[in-house]
């Protein structure tokens, strides 16, 4: 660089430190500034905030539009923000803990007893619903204590869909399907007739435990004890497929998307799977059908919900709770249920009243109305915020059976004492 | 050549540089407390940088580990302290040998082979030929892709029953290999990955290095009659040292911290048998329903240290080979 003259470079010094400076005081401001702008959220009083885990439905959906015209019904704007599911339990914590939570979060079913526990949640009660008419079986995931911090917007489950094409041609009835030897019976035919038998989700994170549930829960096993004969007697219902052949090795990191993509492909017998493909299964190019789990000695095993519930973080601004609450009655009347279930195509209403009208629409959706009447919460049985570490261990140990490096009974051991550890 | 005329100008600027500030004796307090305040002034922003960003997060990360952030603590700020508890804890637990063998030898088998083969290339582009600056342009692709992407594709090609790995083998009468989901194969999968993803840095930042180095030292060599093997040994490889020291310790820091890879190609399974001490801090905070920030932060704090005592190896390295 040339050297600078004396002046001048006194001047340069002064110039750079001026700016250095004022840079440094307009940082501190933005972070400052940045600290206000989060207590906004409240100081607008015809804005309203709404999270929910749906970032595949961006602006322009149907979604969007539902959620914009509950905001138009109570005379405000809802300003819309979509986080990954498990990206939104965290987002969630941290506005809490910043005072700067959304007035809406639309949360997965587990996570509720989870954000309730920290006490950032407001009870349906003080927000006057009575949430009597709502399933107990699918309300129960959002009840910590007897309080009702959220309601369902909707559920879904698990059931299995075949391929009727290669049904036929192995000579598979489906409605022989009754218990699990029966459906291991089918999954023989179907590989000995040179197709694949099944692929379901067996991935190491809660996708896999929600998978393995049907089948625990159908052997009559219980979330507390892990290590019990049952659980073992279901978790050596898949590895002793996988070591047939009936189901691919690749289930072991398969996610539900991915098994949905095999089962598309037409080379598969049978798909665990949900309620949200519904639409899929019928644009497939051949024809598919849909059985209920079965439970190890006949009848309908229980699976877990899924679906999402309306909950109202604690606002500092007490005032905003009465928008609010016209939004969430918005979103949860009869109709207002059935339209959420037509804009998703995956959700079944969580009333008797919004699954009859959901049912004189379309009579189709009668095996997954049943399916959801007898699904069963993960976090109920008074499991509430123990459920995710139970899972974890369940998950763990599915993997580790699956891959060969445990048997059964010995990783659902290890599973069992991890997560008394865990919850104790 | 270089290098010699660079401490020419250098010497030159200090030479010039030097009557300038002995030249105008300034009147002594004043001129010193403007410059002084000049100078902090020139600081701060650095300064705010490194607190803000630096200083504050680390401290943040020390902090969460020492209490017990459950969500709920963590929502209302009264976290109990717990001292050195989750250390113990982590230290204690049944996963943490696993862990640690694990991130060992993803480490180091990942490092040494995105090394030799990343010097391999770079000797091999060394030598100019046609199309070396477009065959050496398409070996940073996998440094442009994002990990999602590589990730991802990594693990469709090493599917089990469909991927293009297996059916390859299959043609060379190899039966099924369970990449990602035997337990035996899980961690080699994600280290192949690894080291795939790792070799355009070593390319890239040894190929400079190359270029530092003297063609008239070949010529010597050659005049000397050593053969290309002992051209690479005896000065290739020798003056390439600080080059490969930077490369190796940077290469040891970015690996340590690797979730992405992992992540997305096993999640640290089958059960954890591809589990490193990143992915498990990664999978405690963000990877169940129920974040548990503490014991993650204590292992992501762990790592710090290592990644700290392997750069302090680096420094008295270095510090004895410029007394010798």
């Amino acid at each position: 660089m040339k050297r600078l003259t004396k002046p001048a470079r006194a001047q340069f010094m002064r110039l750079g430190a001026a700016g250095s400076a004022m840079l440094f005081v307009t940082a501190m401001a933005a972070c400052s500034s940045s600290d206000d702008d989060g207590g906004s959220t409240e100081a607008s009083n015809d804005t309203y905030t709404w999270w929910d885990p749906y970032p595949q439905h961006d602006e322009g959906s149907d979604w969007a539009q539902r959620v914009a015209a509950c905001g138009d019904e109570a005379g405000v704007t809802i300003e819309r923000t979509a986080y990954d599911t498990t990206a939104l339990t965290n987002q969630a914590l941290l506005s809490a803990q910043e005072g700067t939570a959304p007035d809406i979060i639309l949360l997965d079913n587990p996570a509720v007893s989870t954000l309730a526990d920290t006490g950032m949640l407001t009870t349906m009660e003080e927000f006057g619903f009575d949430t009597s008419e709502f399933d107990e079986n699918l309300l129960a995931a959002g009840v910590v204590d007897g309080d009702a911090y959220g309601i369902p917007i909707g559920a879904n489950t698990l059931a299995i869909y075949y391929n009727q094409q290669i049904l036929d041609a192995a000579g598979v009835d489906p409605a022989s399907i009754s218990d699990w030897a029966s459906l291991t019976t089918a999954l023989q035919q179907v590989t000995a007739a040179g197709h694949k038998g099944i692929t379901f989700a067996g991935i190491g994170t809660e996708e896999g435990s929600f998978q393995f549930l049907p089948w625990f829960w159908g052997a009559g096993a219980d979330l507390r004890d892990l290590e019990s004969a049952e659980a073992a007697e279901a978790l050596a219902l898949w590895t002793g497929w996988l070591e047939a052949g009936y189901a691919p090795n690749s289930v072991i990191t398969n996610s539900q998307n991915t098994t949905w993509e095999e089962f598309l492909t037409g080379t598969f017998g049978f798909a665990v799977n949900g309620t949200w493909q519904v639409n899929s299964a019928a644009e497939a190019g051949f024809p598919t059908g849909v059985i209920s789990v079965p439970g190890v000695d006949g009848g309908t095993a229980p699976t877990p919900t899924g679906g999402e519930f309306i909950t109202a973080p604690v606002q500092d601004d007490e005032s905003r709770y009465d928008v609010t609450t016209q939004i969430v009655e918005c979103m949860t009347t009869p109709e207002g249920l059935v339209e959420t279930a037509n804009t998703f195509a995956y959700y079944i209403p969580p009333t008797q009243a919004g699954q009859e009208a959901l049912l004189s629409e379309d009579p189709s959706l009668q095996p997954w109305v049943d399916a959801v009447r007898t699904a069963k919460g993960r976090t109920s049985d008074d499991l509430g915020t123990d459920y995710p570490l139970i899972s974890e261990a369940l998950w763990t140990a599915v993997q580790n059976a699956l891959s060969g490096s445990m048997s059964p009974e010995e990783a659902l051991a290890e599973a069992q004492a991890n997560a008394e550890s865990a919850t104790e | 050549m270089r290098s010699t005329m660079n401490s020419i100008t250098a010497a030159e600027v200090a030479g010039a540089a030097a009557p300038a500030t002995t030249a105008g004796v300034p009147p002594p307090r004043r001129r010193m407390s403007s410059t002084r305040w000049a100078a902090l002034a020139f600081l701060a922003p650095l300064a705010a940088y490194l607190a803000i960003f630096y200083a504050y997060p680390l401290y943040r990360n020390v902090e969460l580990s020492l209490h017990d952030y459950t969500p709920r603590a963590f929502v209302q700020g009264n976290a109990e302290f717990l001292g050195l508890d989750n250390y113990a804890d982590v230290v204690s637990s049944s996963m943490f040998g696993l862990a640690l063998r694990n991130t060992a030898l993803f480490v180091l088998i990942s490092i040494v082979a995105q090394y030799a083969v990343g010097l391999a290339l770079a000797v091999f582009f060394h030598r100019r030929f046609r199309l070396s600056a477009v065959l050496r342009a398409m070996f940073l692709v996998p440094w442009l892709l994002p990990l999602i992407v590589s990730a991802s594709t990594w693990s469709w090609m090493l599917n089990s029953e469909n991927g293009i790995v297996n059916s390859v083998l299959g043609a060379f009468g190899i039966g099924q290999i369970n990449w990602l989901t035997s337990p035996d194969w899980a961690l080699w999968s994600v280290i192949i990955a690894n080291i795939w993803l790792g070799i355009p840095f070593n390319l890239v930042i040894l190929y400079a290095g190359l270029q530092n180095i003297s063609g008239d030292l070949y010529e010597a060599a050659a005049l000397d009659g050593a053969n290309a093997w002992q051209r690479f040994w005896r000065v290739t490889f020798p003056l390439l040292r600080p080059v490969s020291a930077i490369t190796l310790l940077l290469g040891l820091i970015y690996t340590l911290k690797v979730v992405d890879v992992i992540w997305i190609m096993t999640t640290g399974g089958p059960g954890n048998a591809s589990l490193t001490l990143a992915v498990w801090s990664y999978r405690e905070a963000f990877g169940t329903g129920q974040p548990d920030f503490s014991p993650a932060a204590a292992v992501g704090n762990m790592l710090i240290v290592i990644a700290l005592a392997a750069g302090f190896v680096y420094l008295y390295l270095q510090r004895r080979q410029e007394r010798t």
